[in-house]
């Protein structure tokens, strides 16, 4: 089955096997490899992208369900020319283990402080109570990410 | 496979039977799918039909997310709401999807029961609406024929404004329910309480009820007889998230909370 949707700004077409899930079709047909594949039931939040303006869990997204869509992944939050804001303040606080779980983390705060430039340390957390880091990393990345909104305030 | 992307609720009821699958949010359907334990024949996509997001006033439709409910929600179920899974999970499930897997740790079934809401279901042939208690047949069992759809949750006018939701599980966020309850109270003193993951359908405390209601100003031993009426008649099983004992002390403790809450 053939279906048509927006990735990352640019109309694409691509083959779907049914019933795989969006993460699938990203992955092996569009060759992004940004959203990862790990418990394919949700609880991780690796798979995170943002489908016509809602985080959600890509592997629980059927594929063919996503035909007319719009869908941004990790490889398309940042501008041309650097990172987004997320990306940058991880960086610089280091906020990185072993990586596996970043790119949904960096998908689920970019949602955030979309909808709200100054989140509390708690609306952080909760923000990303749908992204499991295995490494437990989760205080350096709740410190770049309060460094977000302080770097905006100036 | 076949998907239906249907413009109508009408368009979407013709496409329902020989096995058609309604998709709403997709986040109990993908699992079985992922996991290979269904590979659907024909899907009808619900996710984008504006029909079945309406909401007004207390009929919620079934294609309303949890991410709503839990901005929007009355008191206690806008509780439950918050604790599905994640910002992920609530931002694609829907309380019509709650209702058709009807798992008994489903979070929004308690406050149904407590509330005595109704479930509005359709087919091209018909259109009835039926009682929690009839719609709630087993575990993940539903009176809904393969050929209905489930259209909305019809809840009663002049709920109570003592509510309250709560929800034993192993970790905050992201947790299936071990038990969940939810307690109303209202002015004349008039007291519900329902449960899930105590049993294979929500199910109302009765005798705790009746016992409490008829009492203005509850004392210690009258809370400490309501928990052991509550323990006493719920139904639990020993699974892999927990055991018969721990639910059945839990369920006690948990409603006995949420009644101090309301009456606090």
């Amino acid at each position: 089955m053939i279906v048509e949707l927006t990735v990352n700004g640019v109309p694409v077409t691509a083959r779907v096997t049914n019933p795989g899930s969006l993460l699938d079709l990203l992955r092996d047909e569009l060759g992004l490899p940004g959203s990862k594949n790990a418990c394919e039931q949700g609880e991780c939040g690796s798979c995170s992208v943002i489908l016509d303006g809602e985080l959600v869990c890509s592997c629980l997204v059927m594929a063919a369900d996503a035909a007319g869509s719009s869908v941004t992944t990790v490889e398309g939050v940042s501008p041309d020319d650097g990172l987004h804001p997320v990306q940058e303040a991880m960086h610089h606080a280091g906020a990185v283990q072993c990586g596996f779980c970043t790119p949904g983390i960096v998908v689920a705060a970019v949602d955030l402080f979309a909808r709200n430039a100054h989140p509390s340390s708690n609306e952080i957390k909760d923000a990303l109570a749908g992204n499991i880091c295995r490494c437990t990393g989760y205080g350096a990345i709740i410190r770049a990410l309060e460094g977000v909104g302080a770097t905006d305030e100036h | 496979m076949e998907i239906v992307h249907p413009n109508s609720i009408d368009e979407a009821l013709a496409g329902l039977g020989d096995g058609a699958i309604p998709l709403a949010g997709g986040t109990d359907l993908m699992v079985e799918v992922n996991f290979g334990h269904i590979r659907p024949e024909r899907v009808i996509g619900l996710r984008r039909l504006a029909e079945l997001k309406e909401w007004d006033g207390q009929r919620i439709g079934a294609g309303v997310t949890w991410r709503r409910i839990e901005t929007h929600g009355p008191k206690a179920l806008a509780e439950a709401a918050r604790t599905v899974g994640s910002p992920q999970i609530r931002n694609a499930g829907t309380i019509g999807g709650n209702l058709g897997t009807a798992s008994p740790a489903g979070d929004g079934h308690p406050f149904l029961a407590a509330v005595g809401a109704s479930i509005e279901l359709a087919s091209t042939a018909s259109q009835r609406t039926l009682t929690w208690q009839e719609f709630f047949t087993g575990v993940k069992e539903t009176a809904r024929r393969p050929d209905e759809l489930i259209m909305a949750v019809h809840l009663p006018a002049g709920l109570p404004e003592r509510q309250c939701f709560g929800k034993i599980g192993i970790r905050n966020a992201m947790v299936i329910a071990t038990v969940c309850a939810v307690v109303t109270r209202a002015d004349d003193g008039k007291t519900t309480v329902a449960l899930g993951s105590v049993a294979p359908t929500p199910i109302r405390a009765t005798g705790a009820e009746n016992m409490i209601s008829s009492i203005g100003h509850p004392s210690a031993g009258d809370l400490v007889e309501f928990q052991r009426l509550v323990s006493e008649e719920v139904r639990p099983i020993t699974d892999h998230r927990s055991t018969e004992e721990y639910r059945r002390h839990g369920a006690g403790v948990l409603a006995r909370r949420l009644l101090e809450r309301c009456l606090s």
